[in-house]
Formats: structure tokens, C-alpha cells, sequence
């Protein structure tokens, strides 16, 4: 508390201190939510904006690998809701960001699921959103100062 | 693709994303990663198991 109560210049501290003082670095600096939102539209985006280079490079290749995957394996996109399950599924494909509606403007993906391997892809566009979103939180947790 | 290579696949992409985000230093990510990836495998190995011998 001491060294809290010195740095914002309690009395006795005097002008050096102030000037000691660390400055803010400047990914530190901004609109917080900034590397939430960007490294949920782009994997490894919130990453590479706090200068996290290698950490940013693993998690984007992760999420979209595993992303590419599902659409090779003929797994579904889901684009329409009929009941709970696929409102759970929808809610882990968005989490792909911009990668989601990008495929579903492109067309890629399956209309339905026919094959085995198909149900797997399905899930892997699924759990690769939810990777994501596990990542742009971790990026958030870096900006916030709760991780380092 | 076969189920094996999938769940490689998906335990490598799962296992890569839990230990960078659940751990603070580069030792502990790589270790915690490796292990999710042990559980991620192994649990597949066994439970296919354990499936075989219920089927018969």
C-alpha cells in the first residue's frame, strides 16, 4: 500500500517520485476490450496486439487448424436453429468470428451431415470456436493485467 | 480420415490452446499442454476399450 499510495505522489513522496514513476506501456494502453473483441474475429489477434507474438501464432494455428479441418471433413456449418443442441452448436460455431461468416458467404461447409467423418468435422468447427473464445479471454486477462 | 488421427488431431489443437491460456510460464505451458495431451489420447485409447468389451 505504501509503494501504491508513493507512486500516485502521497505526501512526503515529492516531484522524483512522480517522474520515477513507470509509464504505461503502450499495448497496455486503449480501448480495454480491444484484444477480447479482436482475437475473437480474428484467432490470435488479441494475442498479437499486446506483442505476443509466439503465444498469438500457436493459438491462431490451433483454432484455425482445427477450424480447416472440420470444413475438410465435410462438417456442417450451422446456420439455422430447430432445437436446444443446435442453438448450443450455432453459439460455438460463431465463435469463430469472422472465420464463421466468411465460410457461410463463401458457401463452404456442409448443408447436412452425411457421413461419420462429417459429424466430426461438425465438431470440430464447433469446439474450434470455443478455442477461440477460450483464447480472445486470455488475451483480455493479458490486457487486464490479471495474467502476465 | 480415420477416428485415430482425428482424435491426434483434435487432442494437438485442444491440448495446444489449454496449456498456452491455463498456465503463466513457457515450462508450465509446455508441460500442461503435454499432459492434456496424454489425457486427451489416453482417455480415448481406454474408453475405445472399454466400448469393445461392452459390444461383445
Amino acid at each position: 500500500m505504501a509503494t501504491e499510495e508513493n507512486k500516485n505522489g502521497a505526501p512526503g513522496s515529492g516531484p522524483q517520485s512522480d517522474a520515477k514513476a513507470p509509464s504505461q506501456p503502450a499495448a497496455q494502453q486503449g480501448f480495454i476490450y480491444l484484444p477480447l473483441i479482436a482475437g475473437w474475429l480474428v484467432p490470435g489477434a488479441g494475442h498479437f496486439l499486446l506483442g505476443k507474438w509466439v503465444r498469438g501464432s500457436l493459438l491462431a494455428a490451433s483454432a484455425l487448424g482445427m477450424f480447416v479441418t472440420g470444413l475438410a471433413m465435410q462438417g456442417k456449418l450451422y446456420t439455422s436453429v430447430h432445437d436446444i443442441l443446435d442453438i448450443l452448436c450455432m453459439a460455438g460455431d460463431l465463435g469463430n468470428g469472422l472465420l464463421y461468416f466468411f465460410s457461410r458467404v463463401a458457401g463452404w461447409g456442409a448443408e447436412q451431415v452425411q457421413t461419420t467423418v462429417g459429424d466430426w468435422g461438425a465438431r470440430f468447427i464447433v469446439v474450434a470456436g470455443l478455442l477461440n473464445v477460450i483464447a480472445a479471454v486470455d488475451a483480455h486477462n493479458l490486457r487486464t493485467g490479471r495474467k502476465s | 480420415m480415420t477416428y485415430f488421427p482425428a482424435v491426434l488431431l483434435f487432442a494437438l489443437f485442444a491440448s495446444t490452446v489449454f496449456g498456452i491460456t491455463q498456465r503463466e510460464t513457457p515450462r508450465g505451458m509446455i508441460r500442461y499442454g503435454i499432459y492434456c495431451f496424454v489425457l486427451f489420447v489416453g482417455s480415448a485409447i481406454v474408453l475405445s476399450w472399454v466400448m469393445f468389451f461392452i459390444a461383445r
